[in-house]
């Protein structure tokens, strides 16, 4: 399709159409929950059947509507405030979508633009950013993302920084290896022959080729920020109360897990799985599909 | 030899150094210090003191200086809720973070390993496709999840085990499992695809072409050589399961270094939460770095490559 456009677009061209026409083995359940999430998270305001936030002490542990003392009132039951499960689920979608495809997209572009500078320009650029990128994997992204939190307090803005700066080293060190070996190929030495500036070089040459690295590298980061930040806001350095993020209920239903209140347990944790089995089994399938040379990652 | 240890020694030096500048610097650019190192409620009066006693007052590369000459003194602060040196505390929380690494990543081995050689030795078969959806919802499911799901199912209603707490074998089990569960996964990926890099290699086709039986084959030639990766990254893991503990310590209440970060959080104690950070860093950095130069010894290609 319009093959005299510029090179900027091939890489995106090249997605586009794979996506659409090589549909072997394609994970369309994954594929489908994700959509279902982003369908929910988008149009929470109209699906949830009550205010996420607002209690009522006289509701409190309601179980989900099939157990008995369940009410159609809370179908799947209220907490230990009296607040709707249900509704609490739905914007704890939300939550983790927004939350997680803005830290992807943080990382990445961090990521792959410090991997690009870092593999073009090479020389002292690339050794200040490659031993940055050495220390900061030498903290645990968990132990990195905490102490960031307990720095710079928690709010959902924050947690998407945090976030961003505990993962962009995985971009930066893969898409360098990616530069470096498209920096001996014919195209690019021609464009430096014909007198192109590096930022044109980078930018025209280099950038559409490694985005498709990117995307794989994202969607799979996906689950992995996910967990991330479940796991943040259940140590409450995430998303602050009373936000309904879904690490933050399962935090909370340990209150009434002794009491056997399996569902403020159970079914926040269930979402989270879902949302990270179907990023992870669509990050796998755009792997093998888009870029060859990840399959050992 | 030497070349290759001085070079890696010289690498882990400048992780090390980078990291504390890492850290030196997000403390003091993301806003006032004295907020983090005061306790709170403190006095006017107080919090000058503080700053002049940290020399928050003077240029930023006189602060490092200082930050770094206490780091190497092994004074890395006072805990404001326990009144003791934070160092004091962390070393008497090692021992248990060290145990319920160690029974996680036997329970990770033990689980991951076995499974792996059967996946690689079947692969592209029934268990091969069972072993890939295991290892799928290892990865997926977040280990603190899985603490709670058994919790529930283990000490509340069946009553077997205790919630919570440490001291007998049977505190150790439900949170080595929900911390070890993770990595089998892991480990599980890797024996996998390393013991199908060994079964198509020389060695193995000759030993098969010379009439071994297969279980020799496999179990006496290629398991050792596919265990080579397996156990450098259950080195490393080891590590990093001492940080990660940190959500599944605090589900299960075990007086680990995790907890002792989450006590950390919830407590505003900050000294405690930056010695954790930083002596957990500096763990990471010198126990890959004696994994780098054990590999080395194990196997010269590395130590001779570049």
């Amino acid at each position: 399709m319009n093959g005299g456009r510029s090179a900027t677009l091939t890489g995106a061209w090249r997605f586009a159409s794979l996506a659409s026409f090589r549909t072997e083995g394609f994970p369309l359940i994954a594929t489908s929950i994700l959509g279902v999430l982003i369908f929910v998270a988008v149009f929470a305001d109209v699906l949830a059947p009550h205010d996420p936030e607002v209690g009522r002490l006289g509701e409190r542990f309601r179980p989900p509507v099939w157990q008995q003392g369940g009410s159609e009132k809370f179908l799947l039951g209220t907490d230990h405030l009296g607040r709707d499960v249900l509704s609490r689920l739905i914007f704890g979608a939300r939550i983790s979508i927004v939350v997680g495809f803005t830290a992807v997209i943080f990382a990445g572009v961090l990521g792959t633009g410090l991997g690009i500078l870092s593999g073009f320009l090479g020389g002292w650029v690339d050794q200040v950013v490659m031993r940055v990128t050495d220390a900061w994997l030498a903290l645990p992204a968990l132990t990195f993302a905490i102490f960031l939190a307990a720095v710079v307090g928690p709010s959902a803005m924050n947690i998407v920084i945090i976030l961003g700066l505990a993962y962009w080293t995985r971009y930066a060190r893969v898409i360098r290896g990616e530069v470096l070996s498209l920096k001996e190929r014919d195209f690019v030495r021609l464009a430096i022959v014909a007198g192109c500036s590096k930022r044109t070089i980078m930018k025209r040459h280099i950038l559409p080729n490694v985005l498709n690295s990117a995307i794989v590298l994202g969607t799979l980061m996906l689950g992995v920020v996910v967990v991330t930040e479940a796991a943040l806001s259940f140590l409450g350095v995430g998303v602050p109360p009373p936000k309904p993020a879904w690490g933050l209920m399962l935090a909370d239903g340990k209150k009434g897990m002794m009491a056997g209140y399996w569902w403020l347990t159970v079914l926040p944790g269930c979402c989270i799985m879902v949302m990270v089995l179907s990023a992870n089994l669509l990050g796998d399938w755009l792997r093998v599909k888009l870029d060859p040379q990840l399959r050992q990652l | 030899m030497k070349r290759y240890i001085a070079k890696r020694v010289g690498f882990a030096a400048i992780s090390l150094v980078l990291l504390s500048v890492t850290i030196f610097l997000l403390v003091r650019l993301t806003g006032d210090p004295t907020v983090l190192l005061v306790e709170p409620g403190a006095s006017q009066a107080d919090i000058e003191a503080i700053r002049v006693q940290f020399g928050l007052d003077r240029p930023l590369w006189v602060q490092y200086g200082h930050f770094v000459s206490s780091l190497v003194r092994g004074d890395l602060g006072h805990s404001f809720y326990y009144r003791t040196p934070v160092l004091d505390l962390y070393l008497s929380r090692l021992p248990h973070s060290l145990l319920l690494a160690t029974a996680a990543m036997a329970f990770s081995l033990l689980i991951g390993i076995p499974t792996g050689i059967i996946a690689a030795v079947r692969v592209n078969r029934w268990w091969d496709s069972a072993g890939k959806v295991f290892a799928l919802l290892g990865l997926s499911m977040p280990s603190f999840w899985i603490g709670l799901l058994m919790i529930l199912f283990f000490s509340v209603y069946l009553g077997w085990l205790p919630s919570s707490g440490s001291g007998t074998a049977a505190h150790l089990v439900m949170p080595a499992f929900a911390l070890g569960w993770y990595f089998a996964a892991a480990h599980m990926r890797l024996t996998r695809s390393s013991m199908l890099d060994v079964l198509g290699s020389e060695y193995v086709k000759l030993a098969r072409l010379k009439g071994l039986p297969e279980a020799l084959v496999i179990g006496k030639h290629a398991f050792k050589n596919a265990l080579i990766p397996v156990l450098t990254l259950a080195g490393i893991n080891l590590v990093i399961m001492v940080n990660v503990a940190v959500v599944v310590e605090t589900v299960f209440a075990w007086p680990g270094i995790g907890r002792l970060l989450y006590e950390g959080i919830s407590f505003r104690d900050f000294p405690v939460v930056q010695a954790t950070v930083i002596l957990n860093g500096a763990m990471v950095v010198i126990v890959s770095l004696l994994v780098d130069i054990l590999y080395a010894v194990i196997d010269p290609r590395i130590r001779f490559a570049r």
